[in-house]
């Protein structure tokens, strides 16, 4: 029941203390800018890529639920614009982001516990656009198009949640804590029977496992995944506005996830960091109007040669070598 | 924890040593000024964002890029109209382009997002470049936020007394798109007109609204005429809807209303157009010499430009302009936290394109001249034309600030005076 083998373990290790130091290196825009972006987004991807890869459901919604614990943060916080009648302190608020994400995700997964394949992605779509344009058209609560601002988050040790460092920092703890999370949940039965719903739902149901409840777990616990992104973002936003959960931003998720690799939770990061580095720096290097345009070809060109992501393309280089050093063994022997 | 502690302490320590450092370069590059630069360049207002640029070139190119010896280099980012995009990019341009001040954006929301934004900085300043939500400087204003154009409140001024008193229209329909922009341009409209004793009958449409069959249903029959808040495809298609259903009361625009969509396409709403009311920072047609000199120079500069610039051309210009005045009163000096250059700009008084005077309120908001314009026939083209101007127009429309924010923001039901029966 090892979570990972201990050279992954060791490797693991070696890429958290090297993300660690990078404060000691880099400039503070790349901290939070490139960095710490990629690891709040990355969060969100992280919740598509653990439904996808272990639960064989693309979602569409996660971007909506981080949506749902952004909103709830922002409607809660003390130092909201528009201020709110409700106003909490950040502690308070945080945790009633989380459990509305996680129930958000829990009663997505029910609405589409029918659904697969096309269907779930049409379904979850569907949910996803049609909270975005509620959220632009509510005033009372969501302040509609001009969204709920100066959302600045908590104080951590007494310095701003703002300053470069601090966002870093708490945005990596989280993100390791979740991708490790991520990583013994499928080791454990419940994992297990996920990952046998995804390949043969009729026989884990014959078997006599709660497929319905499972999946809806499953969206639950993705929920939760997305929904501490979803705080993060909004902090990292300093507020959210009903385009922060629109199509593109939800589209973004997707194209983060498939192009980091849909095979293991890391890919969500890899695909984030990818995405905001081309995304920050395609219209210093392309002609300023056409951009999206380089951004387009470059995913399109990492799709079309590693269908499974860049993830996928690593895989095939260490499996290209492996038979090799095998070969060489034999020789010896 | 305690190791955290003192971990994050040190990071913080180091950080703020590289950030000295930074800045004592910075300092030494004091040669040249960074101004960067946001606008849409991608989404639904790509071609207003083009536009945009093509008018800050022009105010670049008056004084050739250099401020008492010192050169002006230009950075120029994209936003697609979304609020974090517009953050993202101004931290970019902050952050790792290190520039002194930034232009931009274009669209609302974006403009309250970085107003929030500049709030966090020191010694750097963010002038908008078209955006229009009053909230951005009405309430919350950021020290680091200047504002040289008018807003959609603003934009109405006049109009509401023009359609009571000159036109002698006592009840209005009013056709609008269900947001924050119409809310504030509503506003504007019927501050004057319901004190001067009018009528409004509402009828809201969300946006991106193709049948306004039910809506046309519902415009009273004593009506004096539709005012029409609507932009783009969406005014184009109410109006070729109730154009075919036989529509014969006159049409009163917003400020986005009468816009290249609307007066290019060919339909049978055309017959609603010419002589439809509006009010707004421009018009095509503008007798005052500055404006004429400006479009000739815009269309020779820019021959695959627009016929005549647009309103976000024409914001930007304007912004850009405000910075470059106040650059050069205090000889390109940006030291001391920008503080003679923010006060300078705080101070300035200039004439906009359309010879309009420009001002800015404790809060660093334009006061301006507003125009009412007319749509004509200009030789087989509809063009807007200037006939006549509310002076001097205050964010608060002329009021006490106390007295117009205890109004209350703008939204469906506010402000609201129905017909009586």
């Amino acid at each position: 029941m090892a979570v990972m083998s201990p050279r992954q373990w060791a490797l693991t290790a070696v890429v958290l203390a090297i993300m660690l130091a990078l404060p000691l290196v880099l400039p503070a825009f790349w901290l939070s800018g490139i960095l710490g972006r990629s690891l709040v987004y990355g969060i969100v991807a992280l919740s598509l890529t653990f439904l996808a890869s272990y639960g064989g459901f693309i979602s569409l919604a996660q971007t909506m639920i981080a949506g749902v614990a952004g909103y709830t943060v922002a409607i809660l916080a003390p130092t909201a614009i528009p201020a709110s009648s409700s106003a909490l302190s950040y502690w308070l608020a945080m945790p009633a982001a989380l459990v509305a994400a996680t129930v958000a995700g829990g009663v997505i997964g029910l609405i589409a516990v029918r659904t697969r394949d096309i269907y779930l992605l049409m379904i979850t779509l569907a949910l996803a656009v049609g909270f975005s344009l509620f959220a632009q058209s509510n005033i009372d609560w969501f302040n509609g198009y001009e969204g709920i601002r100066n959302i600045l988050g908590p104080d951590i040790f007494g310095y701003p949640f703002r300053t470069h460092l601090v966002f870093y920092y708490v945005s990596l703890t989280v993100a390791a804590l979740l991708y490790l999370l991520v990583l013994y949940v499928v080791r454990t039965p419940f994992g297990l029977t996920l990952q046998g719903i995804r390949d043969n739902p009729r026989r884990v149901s014959a078997l006599g496992f709660d497929v319905a409840l499972h999946r809806v777990a499953a969206f639950a616990l993705a929920g939760f995944i997305a929904g501490c992104g979803g705080v993060l973002i909004t902090f990292y936003n300093i507020g959210i506005t009903p385009s922060s959960i629109g199509m593109t931003a939800t589209v973004n998720v997707l194209v983060m996830s498939v192009i980091g690799g849909l095979g293991h939770p890391i890919g969500a990061f890899i695909g984030a960091v990818i995405f905001s580095l081309m995304d920050t720096f395609a219209a210093t290097v392309y002609d300023r109007n056409r951009f999206n345009t380089l951004i387009g070809l470059v995913f399109l060109v990492i799709v079309l040669v590693s269908p499974d992501g860049v993830l996928g393309f690593g895989k095939r280089l260490l499996f290209w070598r492996k038979p090799k050093a095998r070969e060489e063994q034999t020789g010896t022997h | 924890m305690l190791r955290k502690t003192l971990r994050i302490s040190t990071a913080i320590a180091l950080a703020t040593g590289a950030l000295a450092l930074s800045g004592m370069t910075a300092a030494n590059a004091q040669e040249t000024i960074k101004i960067g630069s946001i606008t849409t360049l991608e989404g639904p207002f790509a071609t207003g964002g083009q536009d945009a640029y093509r008018a800050m070139e022009m105010a670049f190119e008056e004084i050739d890029y250099t401020i008492n010896g010192k050169t002006i280099e230009w950075i120029r980012e994209s936003s697609n109209a979304q609020a974090d995009v517009a953050l993202a990019r101004a931290r970019k341009l902050i952050e790792q382009d290190n520039v002194d001040i930034i232009i931009g954006p274009l669209s609302g929301a974006e403009g309250i997002a970085l107003r929030d934004y500049s709030r966090t900085l020191e010694g750097k300043t963010i002038v908008n470049g078209s955006s229009g939500a009053a909230d951005t400087t009405l309430r919350d204003a950021s020290p680091n936020f200047f504002r040289f154009n008018t807003e959609g409140t603003q934009w109405m001024a006049g109009l509401g007394n023009h359609v009571y008193n000159d036109l002698g229209i006592q009840h209005v329909a009013l056709v609008a798109a269900d947001y924050a922009f119409p809310y504030a341009q509503v506003m504007g409209f019927m501050l004057d007109y319901c004190k001067a004793g009018g009528a409004v009958t509402k009828l809201w449409s969300p946006l991106n609204t193709t049948d306004f069959g039910s809506i046309i249903a519902n415009i009273p029959d004593d009506a004096g005429a539709v005012l029409l808040i609507q932009g783009g495809t969406d005014a184009l298609a109410f109006l070729t809807q109730y154009a075919e259903a036989g529509g014969e009361l006159p049409i009163i625009g917003g400020s986005i209303t009468a816009d290249q969509t609307l007066l290019s396409a060919r339909g049978p709403h055309q017959r609603l157009m010419e002589g439809m009311l509006a009010a707004g920072p421009i018009a095509d047609l503008n007798d005052d010499p500055m404006w004429v000199e400006w479009v000739a120079a815009y269309r020779e500069r820019f021959p695959d430009g627009f016929d005549s610039p647009s309103i976000h051309a024409f914001n930007y210009y304007t912004n850009t302009k405000a910075v470059l005045l106040a650059l050069e009163e205090v000889g390109g000096d940006l030291s001391n936290n920008q503080q003679a250059f923010q006060e300078a700009l705080a101070g300035i008084e200039f004439k906009n394109p359309m010879g309009a005077n420009v001002a800015l309120d404790d809060n660093r908001q334009a006061i301006s001249d507003i125009f009412l314009t007319r749509i004509v026939d200009d030789g087989g083209t509809l063009r807007t034309q200037a006939f006549g101007k509310a002076e001097g127009v205050t964010q608060t429309m002329g009021m006490d600030r106390d007295e117009f924010l205890a109004l209350g923001s703008p939204s469906r039901d506010n402000p609201d005076c129905p017909p009586t029966n």
